[in-house]
């Protein structure tokens, strides 16, 4: 576990210098939502829409930001040093740790902003909410972790990322949706039970295989 | 003294169709060192890579055993320190911060003495608290010394180990040789026939093909 802490550390500290990822991140999130309350204007979008728009900003936000854990080892040349001091299940985790602490934080912000900016976006079911927005949280980073090794290895880092991760976040995100419209609408935590264990058994699973692969897709 | 040996046996690595070698065969005990000689594009880094567990073989077999008893591949890092050209550490942390936070990844006890120890072994005691990315070449390969050697490893492989240094530089990379001659396995691969009083062999990888 410790070995896991310090790599998420490593990474944690190295961002807080470099600003890799966070600065382009804030940027995109800014843009995004900015670019949504200009286009709904004075209109009264449905509750509906921005349920799932809050989902659209979050998926490309991920997209923007969480393939930098291992793409920016990769551009700079420092996979190998990783590779030598450290368990690629540790290496995998720690990564993991810092995507989950990344997206916790943008997606706070992207909340904040989005409950701010637009008025219409009223959460009836807050617990819900807040319940979808964690096991999303561990579902988007968990994904993005693995999908990010696989990439670092590509040409086409760029373009490859999201043609990669469209279909393997899309189940997530539509629950998400499900979910958050749910919540909004104010439905009962117990008649979102079947959305939940799908969202859970997505995280378990995603996890589980990225675990299992990692090893393979770091060696070569 | 630690019992450790590597047995390497019908070793082949192709990359896509292209073969880069076959059939090689060796091993070595504890206070054995070998040279890694071939042209350019040979496969030595690739060689070095293998046998340091970072990169997979295509057909052939590599065994750690240490004290009679198999190392896990998956451990295998815990073994081994690399010095290379293209091991790049991280040009954001100071000297220290990246040995520190390589002993700390390592789940190593971090005693000051030892890293200042280490730093000051390798001439860069003074620029501890530098950032990497203020290094020069020469100073940057003196990194990786202490980072292959922090963790004491019982394998030490080196990959082109005078390049980039100055005279000081070199004399340290002869004796810490010598030094883990004594009693580790050290793989040299190498060009520089100076480099060859390095090793007690010579594997040619150009009789490999």
């Amino acid at each position: 576990m410790k070995k896991i802490f310090y790599i998420f550390l490593k990474d944690f500290s190295s961002e807080l210098r470099t600003r890799y990822a966070l600065n382009a991140l804030v940027m995109f999130i800014i843009v995004a939502v900015s670019i949504i309350l200009f286009s709904i204007g004075s209109e009264k979008a449905p509750e509906n829409i921005f349920a799932g728009m809050f989902w659209v900003v979050v998926f490309f936000s991920a997209m923007s930001g969480l393939s930098r854990t291992f793409v920016s080892e990769e551009e700079r040349g420092t996979t190998l040093i990783l590779s030598l001091i450290a368990h690629p299940t540790s290496i995998l985790l720690g990564k993991f740790l810092f995507n989950l602490v990344l997206i916790f934080f943008i997606n706070t912000v992207i909340a904040v902003l989005y409950y701010t900016v637009f008025s219409d976006f009223v959460i009836r079911n807050f617990e819900m909410f807040v319940y979808a927005f964690i096991l999303g949280n561990i579902g988007i980073a968990g994904s993005s972790t693995i999908i990010a090794a696989i990439i670092s290895k590509a040409n086409a880092k760029g373009t490859l990322y999201p043609v990669l991760s469209f279909p393997i976040l899309l189940p997530l995100i539509l629950m998400l949706i499900e979910i958050t419209k749910f919540s909004v609408e104010g439905i009962s935590l117990n008649e979102a039970t079947a959305e939940f264990l799908v969202l859970i058994s997505y995280d378990i699973i995603m996890i589980t295989a990225s675990i299992m692969v990692f090893e393979i897709i770091w060696r070569d | 003294m630690i019992k450790i040996s590597l047995e390497v046996q019908n070793l082949k690595k192709l990359f896509s169709r292209r073969l880069i070698f076959k059939e090689l065969d060796f091993s070595l005990n504890q206070s054995q060192s070998l040279i890694i000689a071939g042209k350019n594009g040979s496969g030595k880094s690739t060689l070095i890579k293998i046998i340091a567990g970072v990169l997979s073989h295509s057909g052939g077999n590599i065994r750690y055993i240490k004290e009679g008893k198999e190392i896990d591949k998956e451990k295998i890092f815990n073994f081994i320190g690399l010095v290379s050209p293209y091991l790049i550490l991280y040009d954001e942390f100071t000297a220290k911060e990246n040995l520190e936070l390589f002993a700390r990844i390592r789940g190593l006890k971090i005693e000051t003495d030892l890293i200042d120890n280490l730093l000051n072994e390798i001439g860069l005691y003074d620029r501890r608290n530098d950032l990497l990315r203020t290094f020069s070449s020469g100073m940057k390969q003196r990194m990786k010394y202490a980072s292959s050697i922090l963790h004491n490893p019982l394998v030490l492989l080196i990959d082109e180990p005078t390049s980039n240094l100055d005279l000081l530089g070199k004399e340290f990379v002869q004796n810490l040789i010598q030094r883990y001659r004594k009693e580790k396995i050290v793989i040299v691969a190498t060009n520089d026939r100076e480099d060859y009083s390095f090793g007690d062999s010579v594997i040619n990888l150009d009789d490999y093909k």
